[in-house]
C-alpha cells in the first residue's frame, strides 16, 4: 500500500490542534509509516507539490488570506477534514462576530486597556496585510467538507482514530469521552 | 381495577401507572427519553419537542401524553433520533454556543446531548445573532447568547411568596428571558446556585466561580447522558 499524503494547516486557530496531533505521542512512528506529509507548518512545505489524499483544517476564515488558503487546499486535497471548534463553528475568534469591524479594531488597536503604544493611533492598513472579513466564517459554509472532528482541542485519540479508519478504509469506533466540544 | 396498565416502547414492555406520562414511564422502566424544557416538579409543556416519539404514526411529545393500555410508543428509531438532532442543532446554531469558553461546558444538557447525538457539525448555518449578558446583579449573570427559553428558571426560581425571578421579554425573535433587576439584588447564596444548576445550558451563570471542576471529573464527560435511567 502506498502512502498517503497528508496536508495541514492553521487558519484562524492557535495552533492547539496541531498540538493535539503531536499529542498521539509514540504513535507518530506508526504515522509516519502510513503517512508523507505535504504542505504542513509541521514539515514547513510552503506550497503543494502534488496533489493530496487528506487535507486537516485547523481554524475558521477571519480573513482573505484564510479563504484563498481554505480555497488552495480544497483544489489540491481530494478530503478535508475540519478539525476542532473553530474550524467547524468559527470557534473563540467567531466571538466578535455581531460586533462591527471598526470596533473591534479600535477596542484592539486603539482604546484597549492594554494598548499603550500606539502612540500615533494607526490601524493596520498596509495593502500586505489579509482583509478583515465581516464574520468569522466556519469552513464547511466557504468550501466543502467531507470529515468533521470536534473538540477543543479534538483529543488525540479522536485524531488518531479518525486518521487510521481514514487511511485503512475501515469504520471508525467513536468511544464516548473522545468527542467533546471543548 | 388496577391502577397499572401495560404498554410498549420500542417492542420493550414498560409498566406504568393510570394517569402517568409516558415520559415518567419511561424513566421508571429504564428507557431514557431525552429532555430539555421539562424539568421534575413543574408541569410539563411540550415546548421544546425533543422528548417526541412517535404513537400511531404521529409525533407526540412524551412529557405531556398520558400513558394507555396496549399503545405502542416507537422512540429509538433512527427517524426519531435524526428528528431529535436535528432540534440540538437548531438550538446550536440559533444561539451562540462557544463550549470552549463556557463556564457550563461538561455539565450542560444541551452539549450532553449533542454527544449523546453525536452531533459533529450541525447541518444549519450558523446565525452569530449577537445578544447580551446582562451581568449587573451581585450573585447571577444571564448570557442571552446561550438562552434556550426552556423556562424552567422561570418555573422554579421564587422568592418565598412565589414571586419569579425571572420572565419573558419582548415577543417573536427578540423574545428574552430576563432576570428582575431588583430581586437580582437580594437573592439568597443557595437560590442563585440552584437557578444555575437549573439551566440546562450556561445562560445563568453563579458569578466568582468558574471552571471549578477539571475536565475528566464533570458530569458528561465520562458517561452519556440518560445512562443513569438506563442502568436503574
Amino acid at each position: 500500500m502506498s502512502k498517503k499524503i497528508i496536508a495541514t494547516t492553521s487558519l484562524a486557530g492557535c495552533f492547539g490542534c496541531h498540538m493535539s496531533i503531536l499529542d498521539i505521542d509514540e504513535r507518530i512512528l506508526d504515522l509516519v509509516e502510513l503517512v508523507e506529509f505535504n504542505k504542513s507548518p509541521i514539515d514547513d512545505i510552503k506550497v503543494f507539490t502534488k496533489q493530496c489524499d487528506i487535507g486537516i483544517i485547523e481554524g475558521g476564515c477571519c480573513n482573505s488570506e484564510n479563504i484563498e488558503v481554505l480555497k488552495y487546499f480544497r483544489e489540491n486535497c481530494d478530503i478535508l477534514i475540519s478539525l476542532g471548534e473553530c474550524a467547524i463553528m468559527g470557534g473563540l475568534p467567531a466571538m466578535r462576530n455581531g460586533i462591527p469591524i471598526e470596533e473591534c479594531l479600535h477596542e484592539a488597536y486603539l482604546d484597549g486597556p492594554t494598548v499603550k503604544l500606539n502612540t500615533q493611533k494607526i490601524l493596520p492598513n498596509d495593502s500586505e496585510l489579509p482583509m478583515l472579513l465581516n464574520e468569522v466564517y466556519p469552513c464547511h459554509e466557504i468550501v466543502k467538507i467531507d470529515y468533521f472532528l470536534p473538540g477543543c482541542a479534538p483529543r488525540a485519540d479522536l485524531i488518531w482514530d479518525a486518521l487510521v479508519a481514514l487511511i485503512t478504509g475501515n469504520e471508525m469506533d467513536l468511544p464516548y469521552e473522545v468527542v467533546k466540544f471543548d | 381495577m388496577s391502577d397499572t396498565c401495560k404498554f410498549k416502547i420500542d417492542g420493550k414492555e414498560i409498566i406504568a401507572k393510570k394517569g402517568q406520562t409516558i415520559l415518567e414511564a419511561a424513566k421508571e422502566n429504564g428507557v431514557f427519553i431525552p429532555t430539555l424544557c421539562n424539568f421534575t416538579g413543574v408541569k410539563p409543556k411540550g415546548s421544546c419537542r425533543i422528548c417526541s416519539v412517535k404513537i400511531n404514526d404521529r409525533f407526540m411529545t412524551s412529557c405531556t401524553t398520558p400513558v394507555a393500555a396496549g399503545m405502542e410508543v416507537e422512540s429509538n428509531t433512527e427517524e426519531i433520533s435524526d428528528l431529535r438532532k436535528s432540534i440540538i442543532e437548531l438550538l446550536f446554531v440559533s444561539g451562540n454556543h462557544f463550549c470552549p469558553s463556557c463556564e457550563k461546558s461538561g455539565n450542560c444538557e444541551l452539549q450532553a446531548l449533542g454527544y449523546r447525538y453525536q452531533m459533529m457539525v450541525p447541518r444549519f448555518p450558523y446565525s452569530f445573532d449577537k445578544k447580551n449578558v446582562v451581568a449587573t446583579g451581585p450573585k447571577l449573570l444571564k448570557d442571552q447568547d446561550r438562552c434556550i427559553k426552556c423556562q424552567r428558571c422561570m418555573k422554579t426560581i421564587k422568592d418565598d411568596e412565589g414571586k419569579r425571578y425571572y420572565a419573558f421579554k419582548n415577543r417573536g425573535r427578540d423574545l428574552e428571558v430576563v432576570m428582575d433587576e431588583e430581586m437580582s439584588k437580594t437573592i439568597t447564596d443557595e437560590l442563585a446556585k440552584e437557578a444555575m444548576e437549573n439551566c440546562p445550558v450556561g445562560s445563568i451563570i453563579y458569578k466568582g466561580v468558574g471552571f471549578s471542576e477539571p475536565i475528566g471529573t464533570r458530569k458528561y464527560d465520562k458517561q452519556p447522558i440518560g445512562s443513569l435511567i438506563e442502568t436503574n
